[in-house]
């Protein structure tokens, strides 16, 4: 596991903060005297203190992994604690052909990569005109994208299965990625506008002047310095659309449609008296995420705080 | 150059086109129907009937509302409050304490165990604790196995207990999200403030409270204000945790918008509910942004 906690703001002194171990880089005499670096048997408790808090916060995982290999007479026998007879794979094969968790896992990432191409191309389109344009209205249209970002989904998903209905978009993965790319758009818009906002002009009026055009412009300067924020959307975006439920619930519902948590939230009502299948469920869901995240780890952290604190 | 004399935001336009006409028919117009049915009786087919403002006054009668109401309070304490409480406690113990004895690496990895909740979706999370907090679950096989069987029980089906064990789990999902925020945050504070600290005798706590907690008030406050929105919108844990059961002791506004959308057939009360929180929601986030706009204007 990687520290990405090493990029110092600005405005923090350069000499890097006391780290642990290697105490005995220079130190300043004030840490030194007052030992703040030095291990005590109170810090090891602290610190030990600390990791079985994390262990039992992670405990559910554990518990879903430890019932998701037990046959059903195991679990009666010997309950949901004990360490598996025998490490049996067969329940997770059952539940996935059950669930149709190759088809669910599939639609997941189709409707998730068209929500961030959306989302992505309209933020971009949006907040170039508002942050580099200086179009007219951009306080109030910028506003009026935060104003939409943060409505209730609840507020609109009656009139919008009604329309989808109406519109033969209803149980479709087109409507519904483009409803689901077009809220997250808004948000993009506002985060991608503050970025622009301090993006060097002269680099752009420079352009113009060689004779480039906007669409130029977008494409071969903005588009390309952007890049860092842009990465960190995707990312965010990606696991915002996988997790997505309201919507789903209302305007997935066919079997060949649904996301992958819905697929398995169904689950619950048809598994009650099949405990290990439930648990075998539920790790199922649990797994693409965790592999993303040990994937992305450093995106998703470095991206909380440039999506939180402008 | 007759480019110079064209205004410099001109040609824009275009770009700004496609997002804000999709916005406005994916997002503003049902949202303005939803206010429109809010004053009808509507089934769902059919054309809805004018009534005026009768769901609304039906609204504040109603028993079942004003306990979401209560509940979404619940809700904001174990998803706003507690998670921010416990993440700056939690977040000065990793930097200043274990962070500077026994290295960033143990803290990293601490982080990512607590943040791990935060990127499951919430549909599998509830299928996981719902299997955990069953009757015959995890939860009460441990108080069995500790000879402490007589306070096991079905912990989402007891109507005296079931919002607390929701705002248990919902803590439990959220503790990552300002624990991450504010471990950031902690990189921006020079060190030497520790350090001069540390020279003039302040104790662990007196740094926590004097240095800490002030210096992350940017971070608290983001914290706290998206929390709270989300607070305000809460949908799915509910819906997979226990359904707004049992009665209406979990119920949370959304939930119970959702129920006459879908269950009842009851639109028109069913906008009226949600055109209510849409509102509150707008008109929170709205103070908010005025308050931070005068703040940064002041700064």
């Amino acid at each position: 596991m990687s520290t990405d906690t090493r990029s110092a703001a600005p405005g923090t002194a350069p000499e890097p903060r006391p780290g642990g171990p290697r105490a005995a880089r220079p130190r300043r005499r004030a840490a030194a005297r007052s030992g703040s670096a030095r291990r005590t048997p109170l810090s090891y408790a602290v610190t030990a203190g600390i990791a079985l808090f994390v262990l039992a916060f992670l405990a559910p995982f554990v518990i879903i992994v430890l019932n998701s290999f037990k046959t059903t007479a195991d679990y009666r026998k010997n309950g949901p604690l004990s360490w598996p007879e025998a490490w049996n794979w067969d329940i997770i094969g059952d539940v996935w052909k059950q669930v149709g968790f190759t088809e669910k896992l599939t639609n997941s990432v189709t409707i998730s990569l068209g929500v961030v191409v959306i989302a992505i191309a309209l933020a971009l389109f949006n907040a170039y005109a508002i942050g580099i344009g200086r179009v007219r209205w951009r306080t109030p249209l910028l506003v009026f994208f935060l104003g939409v970002n943060v409505l209730p989904q609840e507020g609109l998903v009656y009139p919008v299965y009604y329309l989808f209905k109406e519109l033969g978009l209803y149980d479709g993965k087109l409507g519904y990625t483009i409803l689901v790319g077009v809220i997250y758009s808004a948000f993009g818009t506002y985060l991608l506008t503050s970025v622009f906002s301090g993006f060097p002009r002269e680099l752009i009026e420079a352009a113009s002047l060689d004779g480039a055009g906007r669409w130029t412009i977008l494409w071969r300067i903005v588009l390309p310095m952007s890049w860092p924020t842009l990465s960190v959307m995707c990312v965010f975006f990606f696991v915002w659309s996988w997790n997505e439920f309201l919507f789903p619930v209302v305007l997935l519902i066919s079997n060949e449609n649904q996301t992958v948590p819905l697929g398995l939230s169904v689950m619950q009502g048809q598994y009650t008296s099949n405990p290990t299948a439930l648990s075998a469920a539920a790790l199922l869901g649990v797994l693409p995420m965790v592999i993303f995240f040990f994937v992305f780890q450093r995106t998703l952290t470095r991206g909380m705080t440039a999506g939180a604190v402008k | 150059m007759d480019k110079k004399t064209r205004p410099r935001s001109a040609g824009y336009a275009p770009y700004l086109a496609p997002g804000l006409l999709l916005c406005l028919i994916f997002l503003v117009v049902p949202l303005l129907m939803t206010f429109g049915y809010s004053f009808t009786s509507w089934q769902g087919i059919g054309s809805p009937t004018w009534t005026g403002l009768d769901n609304y006054t039906r609204l504040l009668s109603d028993a079942d509302f004003w306990a979401s109401f209560r509940n979404i309070f619940f809700v904001i304490v174990g998803i706003a409050v507690v998670p921010t409480l416990l993440g700056l406690l939690l977040a000065a113990v990793l930097f200043d304490y274990i962070g500077k004895k026994h290295g960033d690496r143990l803290v990293s990895a601490f982080r990512s165990g607590l943040y791990l909740p935060q990127v499951i979706p919430v549909a599998v999370t509830g299928l996981m604790w719902g299997w955990i907090l069953a009757p015959k679950g995890a939860v009460n096989g441990i108080l069995e196995k500790v000879g402490l069987s007589s306070l096991s029980q079905n912990w989402l089906g007891n109507p005296d207990l079931a919002l607390w064990v929701v705002l248990f789990v919902l803590v439990w999902m959220q503790l990552g999200y300002p624990l991450v925020l504010f471990l950031s945050g902690l990189q921006r504070i020079d060190p030497e403030l520790y350090e001069a600290a540390d020279l003039d005798g302040a104790s662990w706590w007196q740094r926590f409270t004097r240095i800490t907690v002030p210096l992350l008030r940017p971070e608290v406050y983001v914290v706290l204000v998206t929390t709270t929105i989300a607070g305000l919108k809460v949908f799915a844990q509910i819906f997979v945790l226990t359904g707004g059961g049992p009665g209406n002791s979990t119920l949370v506004p959304s939930y119970f918008a959702y129920q006459n959308f879908f269950e009842r057939a009851d639109v028109g009360y069913g906008s009226a509910i949600s055109s209510t929180m849409s509102l509150l929601v707008l008109l929170i986030a709205g103070a908010f942004l005025t308050r931070q706009a005068r703040e940064d204007g002041r700064a």
